[in-house]
Parts: structure tokens; C-alpha cells; sequence
């Protein structure tokens, strides 16, 4: 169990080194300056005065040491949690930004991906049951997964907000509130989370419904559940075995789908206006803001990163015949 | 079926509360909302969330930062030429090179400290550090003294009024006990959240995808220059797409916006309630001018009589309707914004100043010796070199992207071989400040208290190996910019003799060609008129000022916008 948590744990830290050192390159390797760009919004008119403030904020931005010192001192920094100092923002820091931005992706990733993983397997497993269910369930789920999130994300706007009206169709919340803890704040936060939390909802669920109602007439038709059905077991209890069963696939599916949902919550948000990692990204990059996209990256991917570590750990938590490997040491 | 269950409550839950919410709509008082017939809501101006509010910090500080909360000692109204006291009472000049301004009395900034002239001398002096954009005052002035509390005396040692007073009206005054003290680095580091000014409105609160202001009703312009600023509370929203921007704007969830709306005529026509400057074209007040820079250092542009037959091919009236679909209007073959109609030479434009005229276009390009000699339809130059260019633009600013391609299919007509070329803007400006480009559009400078400011982006002089602000097309002409620098030293207010030298220069300009003038990018500003009514406008009796929430437009007005809309239904 701890050598496959280390082994785990050794190939999850080398991800993180070359994903930093991808991420450090980011500012530094594109083509244009971002201290240039920063001040070419203030208009200056004199050359000289231009070429003085350039001077001192590259300075302040430590692009003036050569880069092996900027490598070494981007690592130092980030271990106190220092992601540097935004260019579109200046002179916000960077993690105070992202940490803004970061409830709002979370509030809509974490219930959609848990409540369509849930509600997937669930239809999934009632589709696989009957005839009549599988013929329709099959068939929307599979438009539903194949579905582009932008697209059915414009296509709720569209329907939800603009023609019927019922739900605002950009922003986190109404402009015209004071943040405060209130009743009508609150109200207003969750009919803006609604139709991009669905439009992620939906297409998530098409493809669990699909990949459980497969497992389950795999696992139905194996030997165990056909020797379960000869000694006269209820119905009931062989699909609950299939189901246990069927699950296991399932819980890897959610961790290779986790960055394909990620970057779906990022395009959902946008369509939105919705102010989450993904706004802004696209805010980063068009003010070329390289240091705020270097940091959101970053904390995209020890996101990701985590989020596939604990799957890891559930996975081998739910499923013994994992245990009883790894103890026997055979593979 | 128990998993089911949560979800299921969550769902109701949300449906219960869109029935809450969409019902109850309209004007709520409640006070977690910003009541809506006292608010003004803005957008067009932010391109990202509000970043600072830091009066030192230009072309950064968030919307409304100067103007609404920092003041400038005078503001400049372009319709009359005049300055406007704001901060400051009056002014004199007692000797060539000394300026004296006097304050008004019984101004307070929001803290309670008393405005005198030591805010004045301790703004400029924060402009002695590097990092300030106005650090380059100093190389003309001497010395900044408070006479006395009211007055303020400033010395130059080179005579630069011209320079100085577009500072004056453009830059605004901080206060003393708050930015004296600090050190650069202190400056420079400082967000400045919940400014300390003297202006009509103070910072209520932000969020990453607004700002909002809140009217300071204790404001010393309310009794001492009558002016009564109407929105109680500016709540100024950061750019969305164009779509939806254009559609909060006709459903009045925005007042007033001050974005390029392409198609936004078509609006304007139909809805009654959705205004612009003028009622026909170009609906929008100039606000820039957007000039083809050729690179003077290249062959064949360098040749004043190839610039001269590049203009006369390119048909303007073809990008206004094309791709501006006459929302804007052709410039000047001077350059000069209509503001500046009296620094003009109208007889010598008549006579010189270049027009849309294809034929005239192969003449000038015969008569140099331009030829096509090898039969591909493209002219030579005269050593029998075949000639190709490119016209640079921005990816993604798909008007000026359209513009190119129309220049470059004009020019193509008349035998010039111009192809259009959009990198990303990063790498254009690259280009354009190496010098590393053919030709390019640039519209950097705008509407000023003098027509020095865009004589100075044409010709200035020398020309570095990095030319990041003026003079783009690294053209050289000595006595072009001696001409210039005698106009930087006319008296601010003194235009007939500012008009002598801009004539000169003009002579110079029209015959040369270094930056071939386009068409004047509008001040894009678009109002509903649901909420609030009696938006500057053209027409008899409206006020003439602009309606815009952009930085540096304040100053030239734009504050005084504020006090003249009305609320509707009033």
C-alpha cells in the first residue's frame, strides 16, 4: 500500500516539476514584452519617461537577472506562496487574484462533476434494466456527451435566458446588488450559477449514463452473475453485485475525464461572463498578462493533480483486489 | 433511489428561487440594491477587473480614478479652446517662463485636510521619480515654490508652455499628507483602494467585473461652480463581448456605453431610445486620428513622391462605408481632429492636401520614374527593383483589419503591390518600435489642448534605435522639427500665433507625407436614454460635451457631463 502510494506519489511530483517549469517558461519564452505592453495602456508621450518606467518595472519584475537566477527564484517563491505580481492588475499579486476567481470554478465544477458522476451511474444503471429506457436513454446520451460545452452552453443561453427569460445569462451575479450576505445576494448568486452549472451538468451526464449502462450488461452477462442467477439469487441482489462492479471503470473514467471537464468549465465560463479561472484566462491573455496565466495554469494543474491522487487513493480504498496485489507484491 | 434525492432538493431549491427572483424585479428599493433611477451604469472603458487607484499610475488606475476622485487644476474645453479653472481660480504668466496658478479657496480633499499649494508642489515633485510617466516635466522646469497657500509658482527653464499646460489640465493633484512622504517603491506598490481626492465622487465598492462610485455630496464644485452631479451612485462594468454588451445596453441594463459596437448605427436609427452624438454620420464625435505610418527608411518609401501617389490611391470613402459603415469620418490630409479647425491653413490644404484620385496616382508614380517594366501588373521602382509591401495590423481589430485590406487593394489598383499582414500585436509593436516594418496604422495620439502634441508624434526628433512613442516612420526633417519645437514654446492661449507655425509646418507636412492621415476614430459612445435623458448631443439646446468614461476624456469635459444628463421621467 505505502509503495504504491510512493510510487504514486514519485511520478505525481515529476508531473509538478515539468508542469512549473512549462508554466515558468510561458511569460518568458513568448514573443512581445509583457512590461512593454503593460505600459503601452498608459499613453505615455515622451520616449525618455517611457524608457525610465520600462527600466524600473522590469526591475520590479525580476526580468532583468539572467534566467537560470529567475528559474531558481521562481521555484523559492513559490514555496512561500508567492506567484509574482500581475501585469493587468498592477500591483495586485497574483495568488490574491486567482484565490478570487477560485470559488467560482469550484462552485461549478465540484457539484457538476459529482452530481451528473452520480446521476449518470444511476440512469445508466436503470437504462441497462429495460428495454424500452435503453432505447431512449442510449440515444440522448450519446448527443448529450458528444455535445461541444460551449455549444450547449450558448444553446441554454439562448433558450433559458434570452427567449424564455427565466435566467440571467452572464456574470456571477446582478450588477445591481451590493455584495453582502443577504437574502436577495444569495438568491442572485444561484440563478447565475444555474444554467452554466446545467450546461456542464448535462454533457457530463451523457457520457457516464452511457458508460455505466454498458458495464452493467458486461458485468450482468458474466459468469459470476449467471452463477448467482442458477442458484436462484434475487434479481435484486445480482445488479447490486454488477453494479459494485461496474463502478470501478467508472471511478478511472472520472480521472482521465477530470481535465476534459476542467477545460469544459473554463470555455462554459466564458460563454458566462461567468468570473471563474476561466474569465479570467481569457482577461489574462487579452491584456497579456503572462503572469497571471503562468499562475492560473499552475494551480489548474495541482488541481488536477490532487483531484487524480485522491481518486487514486478512493480507487484502491473500494477495490480489495487492488490491496491484495499490491501486498503480494506480484505485478 | 435515495442518491437521488440531493440532487433533487437542489433543483427545487434553484427553481424556487428563479421564480423568486425573476418575479420580483423592477425598482426595489431594498437597500442591497443599487436603486436604479439613482444610478448610472457605465461600460466600454475596462478591459479588465479594476487593478489600482493610484493617480500615479496612468493608463492603469481604474475608470474614474482621475476625474471622478483626483482633480486637475484646470480642465480643457475643446469646443471653445479655453481653460476652464477647476482646482485651481486663475492663472497668470508675470514673466515668459514663470507661470503662477492660484487656487480656489475652501477646498477639502475627503479627509477632512484643508487643499492648498503644497499638494500642488509635492504632485510634481512625486514626477522627479523614474517611474512616474511625467518624470520628463522636469527637463524643462526649474522649480515648483508655494508662494502662499493659494499660490503656486512654477519656473522653467526651458520655455515649454504648450507641453506644460497639457499636463496641467491632464493630470490631477494628490494630496500631500498622504503621497509626500512615500518613497518610489512605496508609490509604485501602492493599490490605493478607497482613494483619499477632492473630486464629486469616492469609491463605494469593486468586484473583478465592476467598480462603483458613490456621489460625494460634500463637493466643493456643487456651490462653486454650480454643477450638480446627477447619478447618485457610477457603476461602471468591465467589458463583456460586444454581444452582450449590445444587448444590456437595448434592454437599459446599461446607460451609457462607450464601446465600438459595429452595426450600433443601425440601432441608433431604429431605437428610439438608444442615442449617439449625431443623429446621422458618423453618429460619434472624433476622437483620434488613425494614420498609415510608412517607414521612411525603406525604399520606396522614402520617397516623398511614392508617399504622395500611395495617398492619392487610397479611397477612403470605400473603408467609411465598408467596414466603418459611416461611423466614422475621413480625415484631414492634415491630420488635425476638427477641434483644431483654427491651427488649419484651409488655402494651402485647398491647394496641396492630397484626395482619393486614382489617375492622378499613376501619374505621380510615372513622373518619378515608377514603372511597371516586367508586365506583372505592379509598378518598379526606378532602378528596375520590383516593389512589395506590407501593411501591418493588429490580429483581431477587425475594423482596422478590413481597412487594411481595402488599402491594400486600392493601392494594388493603381499598380502599388501592398499586401495586408495582421500579426499579433505583441510582435507588431516589435516591429514598429525596430523600425522592422513597411507600413503600419497607428492612432496613438488623441484629442489635446494643442495640435503640438500630434506635430510632435510626426516629427520628433532624434530618431532612436527604439522608437516606442512618436515618430513611428523614423522620418527625418530638421527644420520640420525646429518648427515644432518654436511651437511648443508659443503661449498656451495665444493660437493665431500657434497657427503662423503650424502653416509652416503644414507646408511641409502636406508636401512630404511623413504619416499619411486616414480617417478620425470616433470617441464610440452610444446611451440609452430609459434612465437617464439629456445626453450631449448635436442638437440645439443639449449640452456639447462628451459623453465618455474613457481616461483623459474627463479632463476635456466629460466630468461636466455628469451634472447636465437628467434622470428620466422627471
Amino acid at each position: 500500500m505505502w509503495r504504491y502510494i510512493g510510487r504514486k506519489l514519485f511520478v505525481y511530483l515529476l508531473t509538478f516539476v515539468i508542469a512549473v517549469t512549462i508554466n515558468w517558461m510561458i511569460p518568458r519564452f513568448m514573443p512581445g514584452d509583457p512590461v512593454r505592453s503593460m505600459l503601452s495602456r498608459a499613453s505615455v508621450g515622451n520616449p525618455e519617461a517611457l524608457q525610465r518606467m520600462n527600466e524600473y518595472y522590469t526591475g520590479v519584475f525580476g526580468l532583468d537577472t539572467p534566467l537560470h537566477e529567475q528559474y531558481l527564484s521562481f521555484w523559492a517563491n513559490l514555496f512561500r506562496g508567492d506567484l509574482g505580481v500581475s501585469v493587468m492588475l498592477y500591483p495586485q499579486p497574483v495568488l490574491d487574484i486567482i484565490l478570487r476567481a477560485v470559488p467560482f470554478t469550484l462552485g461549478l465544477l465540484l457539484p457538476s462533476i459529482i452530481l451528473s458522476w452520480i446521476v449518470g451511474n444511476r440512469i445508466g444503471a436503470f437504462a441497462a434494466r429495460k428495454k424500452l429506457l435503453d432505447n431512449t436513454i442510449l440515444p440522448v446520451g450519446y448527443i448529450l456527451t458528444a455535445m461541444p460545452y460551449m455549444w450547449l452552453a450558448l444553446l441554454l443561453a439562448w433558450s433559458l435566458g434570452i427567449v424564455a427569460g427565466v435566467l440571467p445569462t452572464a456574470g456571477g451575479y446582478s450588477p445591481s446588488l451590493r455584495v453582502e450576505f443577504s437574502w436577495l445576494f444569495i438568491s442572485s448568486l444561484l440563478t447565475h450559477w444555474v444554467l452554466p452549472f446545467l450546461s456542464m451538468f448535462v454533457v457530463a451526464l451523457g457520457g457516464w449514463a452511457i458508460g455505466m449502462r454498458n458495464m452493467i450488461i458486461y458485468e450482468l452477462e458474466a459468469d459470476y452473475s449467471n452463477y448467482l442467477q442458477a442458484l436462484g439469487a434475487p434479481t435484486r441482489l445480482i445488479r447490486r453485485y454488477a453494479f459494485r462492479n461496474a463502478m470501478l471503470p467508472q471511478i478511472t473514467g472520472l480521472a482521465v475525464q477530470l481535465g476534459t471537464v476542467l477545460s469544459g468549465a473554463l470555455l462554459t465560463e466564458i460563454v458566462f461572463n461567468y468570473p471563474g479561472l476561466g474569465t479570467l484566462i481569457l482577461q489574462a491573455l487579452n491584456n497579456r498578462d503572462f503572469f497571471v496565466l503562468q499562475g492560473t495554469f499552475l494551480f489548474v494543474v495541482v488541481g488536477v493533480l490532487i483531484a487524480n491522487f485522491i481518486i487514486d487513493i478512493v480507487y484502491v480504498l473500494v477495490d480489495p483486489r487492488t490491496r491484495v496485489q499490491m501486498t503480494g507484491g506480484a505485478a | 433511489m435515495r442518491s437521488l434525492r440531493l440532487p433533487a432538493a437542489l433543483a427545487a431549491v434553484a427553481l424556487a428561487v428563479t421564480a423568486c427572483s425573476g418575479g420580483g424585479g423592477g425598482n426595489g428599493e431594498g437597500s442591497g440594491e443599487y436603486p436604479r433611477n439613482e444610478t448610472l451604469y457605465t461600460t466600454g472603458t475596462a478591459w479588465g477587473p479594476p487593478a489600482n487607484w493610484n493617480p500615479f499610475m496612468q493608463g492603469q488606475y481604474a475608470v474614474g480614478t482621475v476625474g471622478l476622485a483626483y482633480e486637475p487644476l484646470f480642465l480643457f474645453d475643446p469646443n471653445t479652446s479655453e481653460y476652464v479653472p477647476w482646482l485651481a481660480e486663475s492663472d497668470s504668466w508675470p514673466e515668459e517662463n514663470v507661470h503662477e496658478i492660484v487656487l480656489r479657496e475652501g477646498i477639502t480633499w475627503r479627509d477632512g485636510e484643508v487643499f492648498d499649494s503644497a499638494d500642488v508642489v509635492s504632485t510634481l515633485e512625486v514626477g522627479q521619480f523614474d517611474s512616474v510617466p511625467f518624470s520628463n516635466l522636469w527637463n524643462f522646469i526649474e522649480g515648483v515654490e508655494a508662494v502662499d497657500a493659494q499660490t503656486v509658482r512654477v519656473t522653467f527653464a526651458e520655455n515649454r508652455p504648450q507641453e506644460w499646460m497639457n499636463w496641467v489640465y491632464s493630470h490631477p493633484i494628490a494630496p500631500e499628507h498622504i503621497w509626500g512622504e512615500k518613497t518610489e517603491e512605496q508609490i509604485m506598490s501602492d493599490v490605493n483602494e478607497d482613494p483619499v481626492g477632492s473630486g464629486p465622487y469616492f469609491y463605494e465598492s469593486h468586484t473583478d467585473d465592476r467598480l462603483v462610485w458613490e456621489r460625494n455630496d460634500e463637493w466643493w464644485g456643487t456651490e462653486a461652480l454650480d454643477l450638480d452631479m446627477k447619478p447618485r451612485y457610477i457603476v461602471d462594468l468591465v467589458n463583456a463581448s460586444n454581444d452582450v454588451t449590445l444587448g444590456m445596453l437595448q434592454q437599459g441594463q446599461v446607460d451609457l456605453s462607450n464601446n465600438f459596437l459595429p452595426g450600433i448605427d443601425q440601432i441608433i436609427n431604429g431605437n428610439e431610445t438608444i442615442t449617439s452624438y449625431y443623429d446621422g454620420p458618423p453618429y460619434m464625435q472624433p476622437a483620434n486620428t488613425a494614420w498609415l505610418v510608412p517607414n521612411t527608411t525603406k525604399a520606396p518609401l522614402d520617397d516623398p513622391a511614392f508617399r504622395q501617389a500611395l495617398a492619392h490611391s487610397i479611397d477612403i470613402t470605400q473603408i467609411i462605408e465598408g467596414p466603418y459603415a459611416n461611423l466614422v469620418e475621413a480625415a484631414s490630409p492634415t491630420g488635425l481632429l476638427p477641434i483644431w479647425d483654427d491651427y488649419i491653413d484651409h488655402g494651402l490644404v485647398e491647394d496641396e492636401g492630397f484626395t482619393f484620385n486614382a489617375d492622378r496616382a499613376v501619374e505621380l508614380l510615372e513622373d518619378a520614374g515608377y514603372q511597371d517594366e516586367d508586365g506583372d501588373g505592379f509598378v518598379e521602382t526606378p532602378d528596375g527593383e520590383p516593389i512589395s509591401l506590407t501593411l501591418e495590423v493588429p490580429a483581431g481589430w477587425t475594423d482596422w483589419m478590413e481597412a487594411s485590406n481595402v488599402i491594400a487593394a486600392n493601392a494594388q489598383a493603381v499598380g502599388i503591390n501592398i499586401e495586408a499582414q495582421t500579426p499579433e500585436f505583441d510582435l507588431l509593436v516589435d516591429n514598429r518600435n525596430s523600425g522592422e516594418f513597411d507600413l503600419i496604422i497607428n492612432n496613438e495620439r488623441g484629442a489635446s489642448n494643442t495640435p503640438w502634441t500630434y506635430y510632435d508624434y510626426v516629427f520628433q526628433l532624434p530618431v532612436n534605435e527604439q522608437q516606442s512613442t512618436v515618430n513611428f516612420g523614423r522620418y527625418e526633417n530638421e527644420e520640420a522639427w525646429a518648427l515644432v519645437e518654436q511651437l511648443a514654446a508659443v503661449p498656451a492661449d495665444d493660437i493665431e500665433a500657434a497657427a503662423e507655425i503650424t502653416s509652416q509646418i503644414q507646408e511641409i507636412q502636406l508636401a512630404e507625407l511623413p504619416a499619411i492621415p486616414l480617417w478620425y476614430n470616433g470617441m464610440w459612445s452610444q446611451a440609452n436614454n430609459t434612465y437617464w435623458t439629456n445626453w450631449p448631443s448635436e442638437r440645439e439646446g443639449a449640452p456639447q460635451t462628451y459623453a465618455s468614461m474613457w481616461n483623459g476624456i474627463w479632463q476635456l469635459g466629460g466630468i461636466q457631463t455628469l451634472a447636465t444628463i437628467e434622470p428620466a421621467g422627471e
